[in-house]
């Protein structure tokens, strides 16, 4: 059985994976990961967690050519805006990692697989997700 | 309050000294500032240290075990990439408070090689290139990007800006290269993450500046002469943005710095001569220039493009070389630049003197974020 890579990626038993945003119900803001207090209207107790949506638009990205020893190069680290709400980053796809090719506000959708192979000291494998464009 | 003043300032040459320790850089830089204040250890009455890799090894005191154990309070502090300017703000702050006339700050550090920054660290599994990069190139070239979409900016200008700031060290003998390097050089030098090559990534170096400030009451004693007043000294954190937790804002904190810096200062943008701003990667120093209201939003790209902030432009932007190829020892930065500012209000600054400059400003990015800006005048 695979573990999910982040605490806001969810695996529910018999359904599909998603990404879990917290909600703070006074504002409206949209944070990743759990949270007892709001730190954009400073409210407390207001947060609640919300499945967030699985399609979004690329705000902003970069080509990653140099990396640390062992991580596959080129790739695309992207910054995608979710429909509904949530800004989250990760690797960028099935696209060319030419900027020719890559679009300011192309619309991708938030794709569950597994985590390129990688395992944990103890041989666990992992669920990771990835931005992949709709064409 | 007493206005603060400068009354010493200097720095070492930066570059590699695998050999020597942390403590005797800040030691050298200490007496070179001592030296240029005409005072000597046992004259001050606290000792603010920034150094961000030994946070945690009380370099201020090891500073004075080689240079003078005077009994006085120590404060070592580290705030990121800012971790210079906040020990300089911190003394401003000693001073501007009553407690102290004559107060010594010191950034340092020492380097080590390759990329910084790096995402998800923790348990599992590591996350860099899984969940796009925490590398501080691909970090600060997707806060570039994000200019791009609004305004169009390209790759182009981007590189322009690591033209113009190797060009400016080649007249900076304490710069770590004083190498021009062309456009096309710039731009077809190893891509690091797109759009920073290589050229356009700050230099790890190693390095040491420090500063002797002293109140109004003590620069009239000892005489103004080359001393310069601290007319504002800011620091902010990031407020609230919708993307922080994916994308570190280096934008919102320097805008609320600079408009509360220029209020302290009395001053706008337009009176500003000279400004020495953090270019750790060439996109960081593109958002900049609104950030601080050298510009409009959206000018940026035209600034670069028609020359407004090389040397001898409407406001010369990193004439020292920047962090770009003077080289960006991360706790030294923000005292560095307090000392390129002021050797220019002096008057002692060689070739690239930017002439006639009476007001300088420097600002520093620490990520995740803190942001330091001070205005400084010929007294």
């Amino acid at each position: 059985m695979s573990l999910p890579v982040v605490d806001y990626l969810k695996l529910p038993e018999g359904e599909d994976p998603y990404l879990e945003g917290h909600k703070c119900t006074k504002c409206n803001s949209i944070f990743l990961g759990e949270r007892n207090v709001c730190s954009n209207c400073f409210s407390r107790e207001s947060m609640e967690p919300i499945k967030l949506n699985n399609k979004g638009k690329l705000y902003s990205y970069s080509i990653v050519f140099r990396s640390f020893p062992g991580i596959d190069v080129p790739y695309i680290s992207a910054i995608v805006d979710l429909e509904g709400g949530g800004t989250v980053k990760g690797n960028l796809i099935n696209c060319d990692p030419d900027p020719d090719k890559i679009k300011f506000d192309m619309p991708v959708e938030v794709v569950f697989d597994d985590a390129l192979g990688r395992k944990d000291s103890e041989g666990n494998s992992y669920i990771s997700y990835f931005f992949k464009p709709i064409s | 309050m007493s206005d603060v003043y400068v009354l010493g300032v200097d720095m070492i040459k930066f570059g590699r000294f695998p050999d020597r320790t942390v403590p005797d850089l800040g030691a050298e830089a200490a007496l070179l500032a001592l030296d240029d204040a005409g005072l000597t250890i046992d004259k001050m009455e606290a000792f603010y240290c920034g150094n961000l890799g030994q946070a945690n090894a009380m370099v201020g005191q090891r500073i004075l075990q080689e240079i003078g154990q005077t009994g006085i309070p120590v404060v070592n502090c580290s705030n990121a990439c800012a971790t210079g300017a906040t020990a300089f703000r911190e003394a401003w702050t000693s001073i501007k408070a009553g407690l102290y006339d004559v107060v010594l700050a010191v950034g340092v550090e020492q380097m080590g090689t390759g990329l910084l920054g790096g995402s998800g660290g923790g348990a599992g599994i590591p996350k860099e290139g899984l969940l796009g990069s925490g590398t501080m190139p691909a970090v600060f070239a997707e806060a570039g990007m994000e200019h791009s979409r609004q305004y169009g900016t390209t790759f182009e200008q981007f590189a322009k800006i690591s033209v113009k700031n190797h060009h400016h060290s080649t007249m900076n003998p304490k710069a770590r290269y004083q190498i021009e390097t062309p456009l096309d050089e710039v731009m077809n030098a190893e891509m690091i993450s797109y759009p920073n090559t290589k050229l356009m990534c700050s230099v790890n170096v190693d390095g040491a500046a420090a500063a002797v400030l002293v109140s109004e009451k003590k620069a009239k004693e000892l005489g103004m002469g080359r001393s310069v007043r601290v007319k504002a000294s800011i620091l902010t954190s990031d407020p609230y943005q919708e993307r922080d937790l994916v994308m570190p804002d280096v934008n919102s904190c320097t805008r609320k710095a600079a408009k509360e810096a220029y209020e302290m200062a009395g001053l706008g943008a337009e009176d500003i001569d000279l400004v020495e701003l953090h270019d750790c990667f060439a996109t960081a120093e593109m958002l900049h220039y609104e950030n601080l209201g050298l510009c409009e939003d959206g000018e940026a790209g035209r600034l670069i493009d028609e020359g407004e902030v090389e040397l001898g432009g409407r406001v010369p932007v990193n004439v020292s070389g920047g962090l770009l190829s003077k080289g960006h020892p991360l706790g030294a930065t923000g005292i560095a630049n307090i000392y390129e500012v002021c050797t220019h209000l002096r008057g002692e600054a060689g070739e690239r003197q930017v002439e006639g400059a009476k007001i300088g400003l420097t600002h520093v990015i620490g990520l995740g974020s803190a942001c330091g800006i001070h205005i400084l005048e010929k007294a």
